[in-house]
């Protein structure tokens, strides 16, 4: 390989202080009496939504509660049962071709009742960009799949499978104008968590 | 939007190799010469009612960083383990980077290794160059910072675009950023307002957040869209799976890498973890300490490109092997880059980060920069009160105020240190040397500050007095008021002796 890696590697070898051991992590972490409450609680502390649904309930009388949903001309869903879906994120070839994407209905996989963070690996199709194009965000989570803190939530993700995940905790926001906080900085400007059962 | 953005974002013109040799010359020159951290800061503090802004929104950051910390209980024993797992990780760096590049090469990326800034310019360059890439859009990078890349590629006629709000902020204004996790904190919304008129053409006199962001989103966008490559930083490499973290609000770094088919993501060496059974501990501890809230909006896990895409890592040596061989020093390399340091920093609120004259300020830019450039930034050290409330907050427990002080000694020795401190540690040493003088002193300075009249003390020559006060001296020293009282008072021990 390249003079660099070797130069810069047996530098840092010639330089690391004895070996220092690995902290043993098994004490670390939250705990809280109601996982559903305290996640439902936590979304909102993030600029998020919650909206808690019994199992088997349907999903679309839940979604037209959403003010941006009703109104959204463009829906794209990667979960059945999405009445007003009618773009297909996960056919288009080209990422570009969604940027006018008004609302987005995705599938979660853990949520942590610590932040509010939901883990998502399914974007559609061959890119992830639906997720961050679209203009409002619902995640569709089941109740069980909650878990106290992210120590948790790492031991039950899968990683490095798919090659993309992310942590959604709440739309996006961004606090860069004299620390005012504004909620719909690039991505989503609206995020809800359907709580499932 | 995008034909109204000014001269920063259009391609400016290929320099010929000449010009482009003359502007690294002079650019080289500015960057040697020393910088005067006090008399900046000195320039800060005229307008006082500004620094007063400055210094209560900075304390501000630091609450919120307080509120959330007690939101959670485990708070110290995470910080004590971040700090094991970046020492332990620091111990076997080298071994780690190469599980690292074997996992992410294994995954589809190709990594690069850059000994310094320059190499690492030209590695980028190189990969947008060949890939006829002139959009090029950016997420938050303090490393591309420090390297200049982005003077270095609009050089070459590639056109930059900082996407993180605060970014793009300073960047339409051609200052850098003066902190790293909000970028244009020391601006006012009504300067962004004027700002944005003339770059965006928002309405003349619009300075409400919201609707400067709203501009700003669908500007961004325009450039989201156009772009052909997607740079980011990288919060920490995983070497058991060769993947990368990167932390934003506002899903800049995402839109900017789920568009273009070229991801390049630029990391120093002592950005790698284990794997991801630690990574939670840094993620809980981040965006608490950065901003008080208990996670940023989007936390992605990146590994290998995407599906018909590309991805090119840059691992960055620059300072990091020298520091990491100074035992002294070497804890800086645990940094997350949350800035709580700079937030608490008493000096920081009170100075404003332009004054430190680095990519990254406050504390732990003072304590960075002089490896950089002794001679450079030989004030930095100096511009502490050594409280040591950089060393609390530390989410990594960094012993940021210690290596200050060894940065004063070191730079002493080495005839760095400014002139009036040489001075004053001279005369402090002599007096304090010599318990006859000490005193002798002491008694002077209590009979100056009761007797002398005040323009005598109180002048432009004692610089202890701009904009402070002396003290009132006491009829009756230390000293004297302790021989007195130990011969008046029963000691302890006798104390203890009573039933």
């Amino acid at each position: 390989m390249s003079g660099a890696r070797e130069e810069i590697l047996a530098a840092l070898r010639a330089g690391a202080p004895a070996e220092v051991s690995l902290p043993d992590l098994s004490k670390l972490g939250a705990t809280f009496p109601d996982l559903r409450e305290r996640f439902a609680q936590a979304v909102v502390e993030v600029g998020g939504r919650c909206m808690r649904l019994p199992a088997g309930a349907p999903l679309e009388p839940a979604l037209l509660a959403i003010p941006e949903y009703a109104a959204a001309k463009k829906v794209a869903a990667l979960v059945p049962g999405v009445g007003k879906a009618n773009v297909d994120a996960e056919g288009a070839t080209d990422p570009h071709s969604l940027a006018d994407l008004d609302f987005l209905v995705l599938p979660g996989e853990v949520g942590v009742a610590e932040n509010g963070a939901v883990w998502v690996v399914r974007h559609g199709g061959r890119g992830r960009a639906a997720t961050f194009l679209t203009q409002h965000l619902a995640i569709v989570l089941w109740g069980d799949a909650l878990v106290a803190d992210l120590h948790a939530g790492y031991r039950k993700i899968s990683i490095p499978n798919p090659g993309f995940g992310v942590w959604l905790s709440g739309p996006s926001k961004t606090a860069d104008i004299e620390q005012a906080l504004v909620i719909g900085a690039h991505g989503a400007r609206s995020s809800t968590v359907l709580l499932v059962g | 939007m995008s034909a109204r953005t000014g001269s920063v974002s259009h391609p400016l013109p290929v320099l010929q190799p000449q010009a482009l040799a003359a502007h690294q010359a002079a650019l080289a020159a500015a960057q040697r010469a020393p910088v005067d951290h006090a008399a900046k800061a000195e320039v800060f503090l005229r307008d006082g009612a500004r620094a007063a802004w400055q210094d209560q929104s900075i304390w501000f950051i630091r609450q919120k960083r307080d509120r959330a910390r007690d939101a959670v209980p485990d708070w110290e024993a995470l910080r004590a383990a971040a700090e094991q797992i970046k020492s332990h990780t620091l111990s076997k760096l080298a071994h780690y980077l190469e599980q690292f590049e074997a996992h992410a090469t294994a995954a589809g990326a190709t990594v690069h290794w850059a000994r310094d800034a320059e190499e690492h310019n030209r590695i980028v360059h190189g990969l947008l160059e060949a890939r006829g890439v002139t959009r090029l859009v950016k997420s938050k990078s303090m490393l591309t910072e420090e390297c200049h890349l982005n003077p270095y590629l609009e050089a070459r006629g590639i056109e930059v675009v900082d996407t993180d709000l605060g970014e793009r902020i300073v960047q339409f204004r051609g200052e850098p950023p003066s902190h790293i996790v909000m970028p244009a904190l020391h601006l006012k919304k009504e300067e962004i307002g004027d700002l944005f008129h003339d770059k965006l053409g928002t309405p003349k006199g619009l300075s409400d957040p919201t609707k400067l962001t709203e501009a700003a989103r669908g500007h961004l966008r325009d450039k989201f869209l156009a772009a052909q490559a997607g740079l980011t930083g990288v919060n920490f490499a995983l070497a058991e799976t060769g993947g990368f973290v990167v932390c934003t609000n506002e899903g800049n770094a995402d839109l900017g890498t789920a568009l273009p088919p070229l991801h390049i993501a630029c990391m120093g060496v002592e950005k790698v973890i284990p794997g991801p059974e630690q990574l939670p501990v840094f993620l809980r501890l981040l965006a608490r300490s950065a901003t008080g809230q208990s996670i940023t909006s989007y936390t992605s896990h990146f590994h290998g490109p995407r599906p018909g895409g590309e991805l090119h890592i840059v691992i960055v040596d620059g300072i990091r092997s020298k520091v990491l061989a100074r035992p002294e020093y070497r804890g800086a390399l645990r940094c997350i880059r949350c800035a709580a340091c700079m937030n608490t920093c008493p000096v920081y609120r009170r100075s404003g980060g332009h004054s430190y004259g680095t990519t990254v300020p406050g504390p732990i830019g003072a304590v960075l920069a002089p490896h950089l450039d002794p001679v450079r930034h030989a004030a930095l050290p100096f511009a502490s009160s050594l409280c040591g409330s950089c060393s609390d907050v530390c989410p990594v427990k960094i012993d940021l105020h210690g290596q200050l002080l060894s940065w004063r000694g070191e730079l002493t020795r080495l005839g760095l240190a400014p002139l009036r401190k040489r001075v004053m540690a001279r005369v402090g040493e002599a007096v304090l040397m010599r318990p006859w003088l000490y005193r002798l002193a002491g008694w002077l300075a209590s009979f100056a500050l009761r007797h002398f009249p005040r323009f005598a003390l109180v002048n432009r020559f004692n610089a202890w007095t701009v904009g402070r006060e002396l003290p009132r001296g006491a009829a009756e020293s230390f000293q004297a008021q302790w021989a007195r009282r130990k011969t008046a008072l029963p000691s302890p021990a006798k104390q203890e002796k009573r039933p």
